[in-house]
Parts: structure tokens; C-alpha cells; sequence
């Protein structure tokens, strides 16, 4: 990406809000900036083959752990949501490490991580006096409405200019771990583990840094989806659907390049927000319905997503080849 | 003291019986796990189809139950095949992770697939199964009922696959892909006959949990996980691990529930299978290599 292109639209996305104030619209530009950062973290460390389907239980403590700390300990967002990143970063070291000390990769990683976020489904509904069970769960609100110190605003135009900056934020680490050794060592592991560890690379400790990365941006995105709807529940923030969303989302825009999980997320949002509108309570299914044979036709014949696609229609790249784990 | 001790046995019993069923729902993933080397993360909305089958022939089409399970097993079989030949064998030389992601896309369809179908009211088949009373225990006899049938199942599928030629086969490919395929083993007929058997075997299962439980879209969430848990538990593609472990999350469930909620039964069985993963990182019973 050179040139002034990529400052123009970053203007034209700042600016938007103060030209376009229709609120609807701005809402799901919300959720869909939202939702992109959440898969873009997943990319982060599922571009290394690291297919984790424990981001869903990530999402939620990023939420539950927010919202817990306003309500019962009346302790600000501010302080809330990195209590909430340090408790994911925990979860994430204390079942990944173990995960990659002892090797277990693939599907075993996968079904691993699949437990986590069902561990945290399982928490969320079973301690239903504190978190409100699978009815939900709602952080009090501030009284006067918007507030900084409590992290709540009535205004559409200040959310989308948090969620703008956070996802920025989200490419901009994107970013940084493509230009790392981390990668180049991450790239090697992928490719093969003992090889990678006998030219030197410390297969465990990379592995759990993208990890651990990965599970705090996650987190945070779920602690924004929590302050920005006032209302989250089990099955919105964790457990296994989530957890493939994402990894779903992800896959259908293109884990290889940064715009993927964006591009994910608006296909997505968008269809689905389309067949809600064109038919209404009747769409209930269809758009997951749609979601599920694309993810299928996807991985068959698209492994590398709509936009890493078209990518390389455009100019041939160097071959990023799929990570045989 | 008396009281405790009936409660605990009771607890203990219905574990078992529910032990049995996860057996059996382990037995269909590791079966396809082993000959395969797929993970069916749809496994769970198959039986699911098949619960929801069982509910339309009985309930509505007014079968006998009998009849009725006979036409489920026999349904689920063929969507196991059509699994295979739509979904899976285009991906056999692909990355493992893409082929999990894949079931993970029918997952999604199949669920939506029912809401959009039957929509997300509860339903059951209408009958209540009276309950078995023991000594002051109670036991119902769906539990029974399917504890039976899940064993009887696991029975056969034990024998076809020690006394009958195809059997040996799909051991035999189970332990080595390339060398069989050498020896002449036509490897896609034996990958179509597993996805029927394990197919057929979520149709069983999806009989027998029919009895117990409410059918839903997502009913496939409540016990698709806990399955995948187990097999990993017991070595993915190892059937007796599979069938110990089985028990072993059962007898967790069940006690876990018994002091507490059922959640925290399922919470403690989580926490004990993370704690497994440490300790015996390739399962209970580690596969030969």
C-alpha cells in the first residue's frame, strides 16, 4: 500500500460520520468495525495454521470481566478492560502453553481450544446469580448517559470514531507482526516444527507470544462490544459458535492479507443484515444458511478468500503457500 | 448417611447410563477419525437431522418406533455418504485444518438449515417413558433403554470390524493409508462404507437421545462438544480410549451435577479434560506410531 490512497480513504472514513449522521447505518458501520477487529485478531495467529476455535472464550471474558468489574466492583472500563486483557492473556498462557510445549497441533489444537470456549460458555451460564446466565447480562448504566469515565456514549458518531481507531489499531499490529521475525519464525513452524526448532527458532515461546497477542486483542474487542451494545449474552460473546464465526468470517474474506477479516466481516454483516431487512422475521436461519455453504464452497475452492484472491488476480505474488500442519 | 449413599449411587448409576450413550457418540467420530484422519465437526447436527427424523416419522407420519428408528439409522447413514462425497473427498489431499473448517461450514448449514425448516420451537416425540424405581432410586427407563442399545450398537460395530472382511480393511487403513491402498484396498470404497457406519451410528445415537431430550436446531451444541472432548481424551482414533473416557466424563457429569448444578458438572469435566491435556497431551491411551 503507497501513495495518498490509502490517507484518503483514512480521511474519508474519519469524515464520514460528520457528513453522514443517518444513525441505522452508522450502527452496523459499528458492528462491522467491531466484529472486524475481533477477526482480525483471530487472523493474527490463524494465518500461522494456529486454528484456534477458543476465541469465542476469549470475546467473553473480554465482555464478562468488563462488565463485572462496572457493575459489581463499580471499578471504570478504564481499569475494567485491562483487568479483562490480563485475565485473557492468562487463559490464553495457561492452555496454549502447555498446548505447545507438549506438541499438541492441528485438530488436537483445535479440539483443545474448542474446550476452552465451552469452559467459558459452561462458566458464563452456570454462575447465573452473578452473570445473568444465558439471559443475558447488562453493565448499568451511567447516569446521564454519555460519559467518559464510564466508557458509555449516546452518540453513534463517538463509537464509530472509537471503533474506527481500535480497528486501525488492529491492522497497524497486522501490520507489525508481517514485518517481524515473529513471522518468519511463525512461517518456519507452520512449515514444519523440528526443522523450524533445529535452525533455532523457540517454537513454544513464538507460538505463545502470537497466542497470547491474539487472545488480548480478542478480548478487547469483546469488552468494546460489550460497552458499545449495554448488553451482552453467552451465546453473542462466547462459546463455539462465536469461535467459528470468526474463524469462518475470517476464511471467507482471506487470513492471508490484512483487509481479509474486514473484508469477512462486511460480506457477513452486510448479507445478513440484508436478509433481515428484505424478510424480516422469516430470514431467521437464512443468513447462517448462506454463510455455511459459502464457508464450504470457500475452503474448496478458494482457500485463500475473496479478497487474497483477487489479489492475486491482480498482480502475482509470492506464493504464500498453505500451512500444512 | 443412609440418604447420601442412595443419592451417590444414583448418581453414580446414571452416569454410567449416560456413559454409554457418549460411548456410542464417540465410537461414530473416532471411526471416521481413524479410517479418514476427517473430524466431523458436524457430527453433532447429524444426529440432530436424525433426532428431528425421528420426530416426523413418529409424531407425525404416526410410524411405529421401531419402524421409525430403522428409517432414521438408515437416513443419517446416507447424509454420512453425502458428507463424504460432497464435502470431504474433494478436500482429502487438502490441509487437515481446512477440512475441519469445512464441516465447520455444514455445521452452520445444517443448523440453519433446520431453523429455517422447522423453525426453533421445542419439540418431542410425546411420550414419557415411566421410571424405574429401585430401592429408592430413580432410574428412567429411556436412560436404560438407550444405555442398551448404545452397548448392542457398539457390540456389532465391534464385531463387523474384527469378523468381517470389510472390517479388517477399514482396520487395516486405519493403520496404515499408503500401504493398504498397495495391498489393493480400494480406499474410496472403505471411506464410503465408514461414513455410512459412522453415519448409520449417529442415526443410532440419534434414536436413543431422541427418547431423553427436546429437539432443537442447537440441540447439536449441547453434547457435539463434550463428544470431541472425549475422543481427544481417549486419542483421537482410538476406540477403546474412547469408550474409557467416555465413562470417565459421564461419571464427572454425573457427580459434578450431583453436588451442584449440571453445568458445573459439565464445567468440571472441562476443566479435568484441560488438566488431562497436560498431563497425558496424546490421551489416555497414547496411539501406537
Amino acid at each position: 500500500m503507497t501513495g495518498v490512497l490509502p490517507w484518503l480513504a483514512g480521511a474519508a472514513l474519519v469524515g464520514l460520520p460528520f457528513v453522514y449522521t443517518s444513525p441505522y447505518p452508522l450502527h452496523i458501520l459499528v458492528i462491522i468495525l467491531i466484529w472486524s477487529f475481533a477477526y482480525t485478531s483471530w487472523s493474527v495467529m490463524g494465518r500461522f495454521g494456529l486454528t484456534s476455535l477458543g476465541h469465542g472464550g476469549f470475546m467473553g471474558v473480554g465482555a464478562y470481566v468488563t462488565a463485572l468489574a462496572w457493575n459489581k466492583a463499580g471499578l471504570s472500563p478504564w481499569l475494567g478492560i485491562p483487568l479483562a486483557l490480563v485475565a485473557a492473556a492468562v487463559l490464553a498462557a495457561v492452555v496454549a502453553y502447555p498446548c505447545f510445549r507438549f506438541k499438541i497441533t492441528g485438530h488436537y489444537f483445535a479440539l483443545v481450544t474448542l474446550a476452552l470456549s465451552g469452559i467459558v460458555l459452561q462458566v458464563i451460564t452456570a454462575t447465573r446469580d452473578h452473570t445473568g446466565g444465558s439471559l443475558g447480562y447488562t453493565p448499568e448504566r451511567y447516569q446521564g448517559g454519555s460519559s467518559l469515565y464510564a466508557l458509555q456514549f449516546t452518540s453513534k458518531t463517538t463509537w464509530y470514531l472509537i471503533a474506527l481507531g481500535v480497528w486501525a489499531v488492529g491492522l497497524w499490529i497486522w501490520y507489525r507482526v508481517d514485518r517481524s521475525m515473529l513471522r518468519y519464525a511463525l512461517e518456519a513452524i507452520a512449515e514444519d516444527e523440528d526443522a523450524a526448532a533445529a535452525t533455532g527458532v523457540h517454537v513454544t515461546a513464538e507460538k505463545l507470544k502470537i497466542t497470547v497477542l491474539s487472545a488480548v486483542m480478542t478480548a478487547l474487542a469483546g469488552a468494546l462490544y460489550c460497552q458499545y451494545q449495554l448488553f451482552i449474552s453467552p451465546d453473542t460473546v462466547s462459546g463455539i459458535s462465536v469461535s467459528l464465526q470468526m474463524v469462518f468470517a475470517a476464511v471467507v474474506g482471506g487470513i492471508y492479507v490484512a483487509y481479509g477479516p474486514t473484508v469477512g466481516a462486511v460480506i457477513t454483516i452486510v448479507l445478513a443484515e440484508v436478509l433481515r431487512i428484505s424478510f424480516g422475521t422469516r430470514a431467521v436461519g437464512w443468513d447462517n444458511l448462506v454463510y455455511g455453504i459459502l464457508l464450504v464452497i470457500f475452503i474448496v475452492f478458494l482457500p485463500k478468500g475473496i479478497l487474497g484472491s483477487l489479489l492475486d488476480l491482480r498482480r502475482p505474488r509470492r506464493p504464500t503457500a498453505l500451512p500444512s500442519t | 448417611m443412609g440418604i447420601f449413599d442412595i443419592y451417590l449411587l444414583e448418581a453414580l448409576i446414571n452416569g454410567v447410563l449416560l456413559g454409554g450413550v457418549l460411548a456410542l457418540l464417540s465410537l461414530g467420530l473416532n471411526l471416521i477419525f481413524g479410517v479418514i484422519d476427517v473430524v466431523w465437526i458436524c457430527y453433532a447436527e447429524l444426529i440432530m437431522l436424525g433426532m428431528y427424523g425421528m420426530y416426523f416419522l413418529y409424531s407425525v407420519y404416526h410410524l411405529p418406533l421401531v419402524a421409525a428408528g430403522v428409517v432414521c439409522i438408515a437416513g443419517v447413514a446416507v447424509l454420512g455418504v453425502l458428507l463424504h462425497v460432497v464435502v470431504i473427498s474433494p478436500l482429502l489431499g487438502a490441509a487437515p485444518i481446512n477440512q475441519l473448517l469445512a464441516t465447520g461450514g455444514v455445521l452452520f448449514f445444517l443448523q440453519s438449515a433446520a431453523t429455517v425448516m422447522f423453525g426453533v420451537e421445542f419439540k418431542n416425540l410425546g411420550m414419557r417413558l415411566p421410571v424405574l424405581k429401585l430401592s429408592g432410586m430413580f432410574i428412567s427407563y429411556s436412560r436404560l433403554l438407550a444405555f442398551g442399545f448404545a452397548l448392542v450398537g457398539m457390540v456389532l460395530v465391534y464385531l463387523f470390524l474384527t469378523r468381517t472382511y470389510t472390517g479388517t480393511a477399514i482396520r487395516a487403513i486405519s493403520q496404515d493409508r499408503q500401504i493398504m491402498v498397495l495391498m489393493g484396498v480400494d480406499s474410496r470404497r472403505i471411506y464410503l462404507i465408514t461414513s455410512a457406519l459412522g453415519g448409520g451410528l449417529a442415526g443410532l445415537a440419534a434414536c436413543l437421545l431422541v427418547l431423553q431430550y427436546d429437539i432443537h436446531p442447537f440441540v447439536g451444541l449441547s453434547f457435539g462438544p463434550i463428544t470431541f472432548l472425549i475422543c481427544v481424551l481417549g486419542s483421537l482414533g482410538n476406540f477403546a480410549g474412547g469408550f474409557v473416557a467416555a465413562f470417565v466424563f459421564a461419571e464427572i457429569i454425573a457427580l459434578g451435577g450431583l453436588y451442584s448444578d449440571l453445568e458445573w458438572g459439565y464445567v468440571l469435566a472441562f476443566a479435568f479434560f484441560i488438566v488431562m491435556m497436560f498431563i497425558r497431551p496424546q490421551g489416555l491411551m497414547a496411539r501406537r506410531s
